[in-house]
């Protein structure tokens, strides 16, 4: 009884664990592009991407996990993106009441969560097949990976693109900043540059194992 | 006239979807490796496109003026059924290119390009003539780009690219200047 609990506890952590670095949901699995590219011109608003996002697939994962033995299989997917749809509607009536300025500045990314392929992606191929609690363990380990890729480009960005972090000033006035990072090509440069050094980590990991 | 012509011209180039809003970069890094693939997953956009945009401006029209926090939902399951009606119908129609477009073609739902679509078109305020315009102009410009990238793709399968580089990284690079080439559509029209 003992060792059932705990290999429960291991299993929940490595469910965890995976959507922060083996299984990144953003640099390994290359999903969730479009927020991760177009929000994230300040690190502010690629952390309040990231939060909103979490907000949605946690209590999506948890509902169809409850739902899942329920749910007909022919019409899973509308089933999901309603559910999707559901709370994003709430995150995004939310923002606007309490957070009208984070709410301007995302726009419409706000509503677009709803076909974030990361959530449809979880939904479908986890919380419709595992348990309320591993369905959590999964849902908060994606987003915290995803929230951590997002922070990642939208530091780059806002560092290089407006010579700041968080709003807060880094190199003085004499700083060029390059608006080039801040603007479209910007986002796509940023994040090919950094899958680039990752699958270099990768490389050489291989070589010195 | 002028008025649609800009419209169409602005979402096609200055402000195209894929490369300037980021909207439908999934089927844009995954179905590229042959430009007539590409090609075809963008019609299908268009038509998805064209519907959607009947659609939410019927919906925009005559119900989401009575419950606007319906407005996701309905535009999602308006997209989900019109995304069914064309895998159907491609299935019967063309079933080798049904294979081709593979996962992409029920993925057309959850490309944000076209809820992107649905919520830019009524949160501008278009009419019934300029949503359609506007739908035929992002359509377009998605169709453009994908092709775009396919065609400099094709050409990147014959070179020697170090192994690390390859894949993803190299595609986002790439679209990374096309998308500064489009930049230069900005200063089109005086700068509008």
């Amino acid at each position: 009884m003992m060792q059932t609990e705990e290999q429960n506890t291991s299993q929940a952590m490595q469910e965890l664990v995976k959507g922060i670095w083996k299984e990144n949901p953003v640099f390994v699995a290359v999903l969730g592009m479009c927020p991760s590219l177009a929000v994230t011109n300040t690190a502010v608003n690629a952390l309040a991407m990231g939060l909103a996002t979490t907000f949605v697939l946690l209590f999506s994962s948890i509902l169809v996990s409850l739902l899942r033995k329920t749910i007909p299989k022919q019409v899973r997917i509308t089933s999901y993106i309603v559910i999707i749809a559901t709370f994003v509607t709430v995150i995004d009536f939310t923002l606007a009441a309490f957070f009208p300025d984070i709410h301007k500045a995302l726009g419409a990314f706000i509503a677009l969560i709803v076909v974030n392929c990361l959530i449809l992606g979880r939904q479908e191929s986890f919380a419709s097949k595992n348990n309320v609690r591993l369905s959590i363990m999964d849902a908060v380990g994606m987003s915290l990976g995803f929230t951590f890729a997002l922070l990642c480009i939208g530091i780059v960005r806002e560092v290089l693109g407006s010579g700041s972090l968080f709003g807060l000033s880094l190199f003085g006035p004499h700083f060029e900043p390059w608006i080039v990072m801040i603007l479209p090509p910007g986002g796509f440069f940023v994040l090919g540059f950094l899958l680039l050094y990752f699958n270099w980590l990768t490389e050489r990991r291989k070589k010195y194992h | 006239m002028s008025e649609l012509i800009w419209i169409f011209i602005s979402a096609l180039l200055v402000n195209n979807f894929t490369l300037s809003l980021f909207l439908g970069l999934c089927p844009f890094l995954g179905v590229t490796q042959r430009v007539q693939t590409a090609f075809r997953l963008g019609l299908a956009n268009i038509f998805v496109m064209l519907i959607t945009a009947l659609a939410s401006y019927a919906l925009n029209t005559w119900v989401l003026v009575h419950a606007p926090y319906l407005r996701l939902i309905s535009f999602i399951i308006v997209i989900a059924s019109a995304v069914q009606f064309v895998e159907m119908a491609i299935k019967k129609l063309s079933p080798e290119l049904f294979k081709a477009l593979g996962i992409f073609l029920p993925l057309i739902t959850t490309n944000c390009a076209i809820l992107g679509l649905a919520l830019f078109s009524t949160s501008k305020g278009y009419n019934f003539v300029e949503g359609i315009i506007y739908a035929l102009g992002a359509g377009g410009g998605v169709t453009l780009a994908l092709v775009l990238l396919a065609g400099i793709r094709e050409e990147t399968k014959v070179l020697n690219i170090p192994k690390i580089i390859q894949g993803t990284a190299l595609n986002l690079i790439i679209a990374g200047i096309v998308s500064m080439a489009f930049m230069g559509f900005a200063g089109l029209f005086g700068g509008h």
